[in-house]
């Protein structure tokens, strides 16, 4: 039988990623996703060089922009077959799945030309300013400011911005800060690009429940940053802002699937081992995450057969709130399989992975939009019901 | 596999969603629940022989449409919604598609047009215990005399079994699976409706007191007929988790509507978080079962093999069927003490979710069916 272009291209990337994912790199399969991405930072980005000189990092990136081009279903396939192959969290993510493709739609030519060969090619690494004390799920009270500096026409940045994602690996960070200092809420923000060694910035890491530390605090006392780096007008922050979350439901949370299998298999090997499987709750709670995973794989292809009318639909706006309860219910499943066992640590490999799994998946239901933010955004935008209603400070 | 649905497919969803919603008005349902049937013998003609529907997914050559399982369970997702009331799902679901993977050539050829045209109506006994709706649970036998047969048993719970004008009955012949084709009129068949919680689906009680049947009632022996009828119960798990499917949507739909309009403390209750939610997480349950339950349907209009089939119907009906009851729990609840009253419509999928649940095997089993594999058989 001959085979397809998609089956040869699946191959391809196979083969490319058991030749290289080894030697040094090996100790990185399976780490440095979500809350454990301080794993091996160093080697992780010389894991990103070595993508890139494959040409493998950005693959859905048109080719003018340094892209490898790929179709949606060959970007599945690429983020599929990455997974299988237990492909370390990308420590470029943040650069090729938020900022790259924000720049790409509403960057200048000159903003395009600057930063985005050091995304393709593993030598420039992004953070996400968006969160601050007192702008977590209500991003749009931000009160980190930027003014004008009149003499170069320099923007000068005050104020903190918290759980910055690896900001002490990162070279760049991109902060919604309030530009027009007379504004309240989502107007009057601007969207800047703003380099991290400066002695403006300091960044100080959080420690987590998980004992490490990926996130941090990142605070401005006069940073700078020239005055071509904003994206998009003074004010149009916001808009920008959101158009960069859209990025984040890309094909790439298709590859998580494999991921995921690889971790439900794990579970059931653990219980098979120690028993755990004659369990009858415990056999009902693992075919349900079975029946989950195929959930998210059908959904997904769902979301790719809607992908051509653009805008996102029922199976796209639920598709987050499932994966991470899904997962988060892994790492619980996961516990109660160990039993007794998973109260101590070991170094037993398996054992280690499932306790991290436990701990590392309560953040799935917390970043990129809580649980009780992704259903009131189900409830409003997908159901059409009436939206929260807005207390404004003095007024009750 | 490919998710997009042709535009004759959606041609169909929507023509089947416009056409229902005034054919299967709440007012007409009402109506047919109080048949001595259960149905409106109105609607099934039209639906038989005007639209076509009974043709779905049997082979043009044996004077079906030709069309796939995909099209069958969109008609079904839009009947659920209706909770429309027509012996469909015993004569087309059950019964076409237990000819079609269970009996022979001859008989298919004799058979099938007349259910694709809607002129004959038909069931199919399953499941003696009335739990097990698994095939392999059977007790019915038949003898051989001379090139006649015999055939002893008793069936508890067989949809629309006392109606249906041919009653397809698997048997033990001789120690190898059979089907017969029973005359709803046979001498020796009783047929007892049961009354059913559910008023908008009919359930009888079928007895066979040594009937005798002609040569050509057998319509397929050996174990292809065992398999082609577990492959059956599958097929129609899928078709019923399409249903299911539709029944929750319309919760959801009855409960956005009255919570819009229903007003306390000065706003919609709709604009109560607590509200809000529960409806967010009916939408995440029915959209899990949307996606598996077409998925289901692509695999199934592929020829699957017997055990992919089989896994694909636990997946979607178990997820169905939750999301069903999800759906019409949190429907009564959320319509307050209207939601209580007769006259209202959520109590009609409240007892539909909950009679449809255990049919082709209830959540726990369908969940284990899904773990054996995965980590052997339960001890
Ligand atoms: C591992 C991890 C990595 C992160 N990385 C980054 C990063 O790189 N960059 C970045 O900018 N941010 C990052 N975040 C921050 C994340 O986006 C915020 O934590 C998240 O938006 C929630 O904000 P908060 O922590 O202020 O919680 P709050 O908004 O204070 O929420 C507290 C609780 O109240 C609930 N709540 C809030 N508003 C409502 C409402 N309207 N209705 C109902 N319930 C409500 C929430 O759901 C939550 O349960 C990260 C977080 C984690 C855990």
């Amino acid at each position: 039988m001959k085979m397809s272009d998609d089956e040869i291209f699946r191959l391809e990337v196979a083969r490319w990623l058991r030749a290289h994912l080894r030697g040094e790199f090996e100790c990185l399969r399976h780490r440095g996703g979500p809350g454990d991405e301080d794993a091996h930072p160093e080697l992780r980005k010389r894991w990103e060089r070595e993508l890139a000189r494959g040409g493998w990092t950005c693959v859905g990136w048109p080719r003018e922009h340094g892209g490898r081009g790929l179709s949606i279903a060959q970007q599945v396939i690429f983020h599929e077959e990455y997974a299988r192959a237990g492909g370390p969290g990308r420590m470029g993510h943040i650069g090729e799945g938020l900022i790259g493709p924000t720049l790409i739609a509403y960057g200048t030519e000159a903003q395009k030309r600057r930063f985005l060969p050091g995304i393709v090619a593993g030598t420039e690494f992004w953070c996400q300013g968006y969160s601050e004390p007192n702008a977590g799920s209500d991003l749009a009270n931000v009160q980190t400011r930027a003014r004008r500096d009149p003499a170069t026409g320099e923007w000068v940045l005050h104020g903190q911005k918290v759980w910055t994602s690896l900001a002490h690996e990162s070279q760049w960070i991109f902060v919604v800060a309030r530009s027009d200092p007379e504004s309240k809420g989502n107007r009057g923000l601007s969207f800047l690009l703003v380099p991290l060694d400066q002695p403006g910035i300091a960044i100080r890491p959080i420690k987590q429940l998980t004992g490490t530390a990926e996130f941090n605090e990142v605070f401005f006392d006069g940073a700078r940053t020239a005055a071509e780096n904003i994206v998009g007008q003074p004010g149009e922050g916001w808009a920008i802002a959101m158009a960069l979350l859209g990025f984040e439901r890309g094909v790439s949370t298709l590859g998580q699937q494999m991921h995921f299998a690889h971790e439900l298999d794990l579970v059931c090997e653990m219980a098979r081992v120690n028993g755990a499987a004659s369990d009858p709750a415990i056999r009902a709670r693992i075919a349900q995450a079975w029946i989950g995973l195929k959930v998210m794989r059908y959904n997904a292809l769902r979301m790719l057969a809607g992908a051509q009318d653009g805008h996102l639909r029922r199976e796209a706006m639920m598709y987050k709130y499932y994966w991470s309860n899904w997962h988060r219910e892994l790492g619980k499943l996961a516990m109660d399989v160990l039993g007794p066992d998973g109260d101590v640590v070991s170094d037993d490999p398996t054992r280690t992975r499932l306790q991290q799994l436990f701990l590392f998946t309560r953040a799935d239901t917390i970043y990129a939009g809580t649980n009780e933010i992704q259903l009131n955004i189900i409830a409003e935008r997908a159901l059409g019901m009436p939206k929260e209603p807005r207390f404004e400070k003095g007024k009750s | 596999m490919n998710f997009a649905l042709s535009d004759d497919q959606k041609l169909i969803r929507d023509s089947a969603e416009n056409f229902l919603a005034d054919a299967s008005s709440s007012a007409a349902v009402r109506r047919a629940m109080e048949n001595d049937t259960g149905y409106d013998p109105a609607l099934w003609q039209r639906i038989g022989a005007e639209l076509g529907w009974c043709g779905t997914h049997i082979p043009e050559a044996h004077g079906g449409l030709g069309l796939s399982f995909v099209e069958l369970t969109l008609l079904m997702e839009q009947m659920g919604r209706r909770l429309v009331c027509t012996p469909f799902f015993s004569s087309i679901c059950l019964a076409a598609t237990a000819l079609m993977e269970a009996a022979r050539e001859d008989a298919r050829r004799r058979l099938l047009p007349r259910l694709a045209s809607g002129e004959m109506t038909a069931t199919l006994a399953l499941a003696d215990s009335g739990v097990d709706w698994r095939p392999d649970a059977l007790t019915a036998s038949a003898r051989r005399l001379g090139s006649r047969y015999v055939l002893e048993g008793r069936f508890r719970h067989v949809p629309d079994g006392a109606s249906a004008e041919l009653l397809l009955i698997p048997a033990l012949l001789e120690r190898r699976w059979a089907l017969f084709a029973v005359d709803g009129k046979a001498k020796d068949l009783v047929r007892k409706p049961l009354k059913t919680l559910d008023p908008t689906r009919r359930i009888a009680e079928v007895r066979l007191d040594g009937v005798g049947l002609p040569e050509d009632a057998l319509l397929g022996e050996g174990p292809e007929v065992g398999e082609g009828l577990n492959r059956t119960a599958d097929f129609a798990a899928i078709a019923l988790a399409a249903e299911q499917l539709g029944g929750a949507q319309q919760c959801l739909d009855l409960t956005l509507a009255y919570t819009a309009q229903r007003v306390q403390f000065g706003q919609p209750v709709a604009s109560f978080q607590a509200v809000k939610h529960r409806c967010a997480e009916m939408m995440v349950m029915i959209e899990a079962a949307r996606s598996v339950v077409y998925g289901a349907a692509r695999v199934a209009s592929a020829g699957p093999g017997t055990t992919e089939l089989s896994l694909e119907a636990a997946c979607a009906k178990s997820l169905a069927s939750d999301a069903f009851f999800f759906c019409a729990q949190e429907a009564i609840q959320l319509h307050g003490g209207v939601g209580f009253t007769w006259e209202y419509d959520p109590q009609l999928y409240f007892k539909r979710a909950q009679g449809t649940s255990h049919w082709f095997g209830s959540t726990p089993a369908l969940h284990e069916r899904v773990a054996s594999p995965l980590l052997g058989p339960a001890r």
